[in-house]
């Protein structure tokens, strides 16, 4: 425990000092839905419609460069070697840094619903299950993304090679997150949001359970 | 009591062997040095020795522990400053010492790891993010850091690198604290006469096999050494 708790007071430091890239994220995921908007065209029903699955597939696409920087860092000078060594406890280095992403990642997806409004004229009055749709789907791409992102922040080819491994993985997230997004932008007649929001439980308990399993394999020689 | 006994360790990168076969002891507390040209193997074998990485073939025991089966038992006995500082760039000096502070239990107190910069000369840089110091200040930093750790086997992979003349003798007095402390320390340095003039035990590799492990003043000099002498700094 005490261990978890100096890895992600570690990678809470680590990404405050990096804010500036934050905002950076922020805008590539507001331009692209921004774009997305562009394909879709003037018809504000469409565009309600879509609003759900852009707003994943925006914060998605900005979260492979969140995910990719967050080990940049690490691996500078080695430093997560460095913690290894002392030693630190592999397990508590990858839910640290795993538990820093989601609070970055949640932090996006927050930030994005607002673009979504203005840009795709759906909004909702259910913030608090935005919010859980929200948290969970996050829960369920950054787990997986932190250990691709492990994985990959050695190869040379990493920023290519990120997306590739994570974006099949995470495809039961993105379906279930952007449909109990849509759920709460379109209405919910038939009672569906439930059953959605258990799927994403259940993802993100399995990503986060194997995740902590896999990462001292993936970082140890 | 032996603190290291290597056995046959081999190490291959790829289709290239890094160590072939290397045996030897170190016995608690002594200084050695390790030498041997580019490319030898010096900085695998310490990472071998590290734990770092894992050897292919052999039998290591760091203080008779397994490196292989009781990797974190020998890393808490351990410590390695290698090429790389394993330092974060984006944080302060004192952060920094904190981070490794809060894993191994140390004192975290600002006024203890100012104390700490202090013996490395950085008493007032301690504020100041890495990404700005020299490589020479990242180099001091990390030694800081391995006094933190307060490892019985200390691992240094070319200490005076990047030091001005001020810092060889920085070494010179950590090694010297080290010993007193009872430390074992294995040195990998292109710098023979002074680490003749340090440690007692000496080992030569020469494209990945050891050829001479015995008393440093018997130590035949690495290929090549005599003909390029070496800046001995201090």
């Amino acid at each position: 425990m005490n261990d978890l708790l100096a890895a992600l007071r570690k990678d809470l430091l680590l990404q405050w000092r990096g804010r500036a890239q934050l905002i950076a994220i922020f805008a590539f995921g507001a331009a692209a839905l921004l774009l997305f908007s562009f394909a879709i065209g003037p018809d504000s029903q469409s565009l309600r419609q879509h609003a759900a699955g852009f707003l994943w597939l925006g914060l998605l696409l900005a979260s492979t460069l969140s995910l990719a920087e967050s080990f940049e860092r690490e691996m500078e000078e080695q430093a997560l070697e460095g913690l290894l060594l002392l030693p630190a406890s592999a397990r508590a280095l990858y839910y640290g840094k795993a538990i820093a992403n989601w609070g970055h990642l949640t932090l996006l997806g927050v930030a994005l619903v607002p673009v979504m409004v203005v840009l795709y004229d759906a909004g909702t009055l259910r913030l608090l299950s935005l919010f859980c749709v929200i948290l969970l789907g996050t829960a369920g791409l950054s787990a997986p993304g932190t250990l691709y992102a492990a994985m990959t922040s050695q190869t040379r080819g990493r920023q290519t090679l990120l997306p590739l491994l994570l974006f099949p993985l995470v495809v039961p997230v993105l379906l279930a997150a952007v449909k109990a997004t849509s759920l709460l932008i379109l209405g919910d007649p038939m009672g569906q949001f439930r059953p959605w929001i258990s799927l994403l439980v259940v993802f993100a308990v399995l990503h986060w359970s194997l995740g902590g399993l896999l990462f001292g394999r993936v970082v140890e020689d | 009591m032996i603190a290291v006994a290597a056995g046959g360790l081999c190490r291959r990168y790829g289709r290239r062997w890094a160590l072939i076969e290397v045996t030897f002891d170190l016995f608690e507390g002594s200084l050695a040095m390790v030498t041997g040209r580019n490319g030898s193997g010096k900085s695998t074998l310490l990472r071998v020795l590290a734990t770092a990485i894992r050897a292919d073939q052999g039998s290591l025991e760091i203080f008779g522990h397994d490196a292989r089966a009781e990797r974190d038992a020998v890393r808490e006995q351990t410590a390695l400053l290698g090429h790389r500082t394993h330092l974060y760039e984006p944080l302060t000096a004192l952060e920094n010492l904190a981070v490794a502070a809060r894993f191994v239990g140390g004192d975290r107190r600002r006024a203890a790891l100012l104390a700490r910069l202090e013996e490395v000369g950085l008493g007032d840089r301690g504020d100041d993010l890495v990404q700005t110091f020299s490589a020479g200040m990242r180099q001091r930093l990390a030694l800081a850091r391995v006094l933190q750790q307060r490892p019985r086997l200390v691992l240094l992979d070319e200490p005076y690198g990047h030091l001005d003349p001020p810092g060889f003798l920085l070494v010179d007095r950590f090694l010297q604290r080290l010993r007193q402390e009872g430390a074992t320390v294995l040195m990998a340095t292109h710098l023979v006469q002074r680490g003749r003039d340090i440690c007692d035990r000496g080992l030569v590799l020469e494209a990945g096999r050891l050829v001479y492990a015995g008393p440093v003043g018997e130590m035949p000099a690495p290929l090549a050494a005599d003909a390029t002498p070496f800046a001995e700094g201090a």
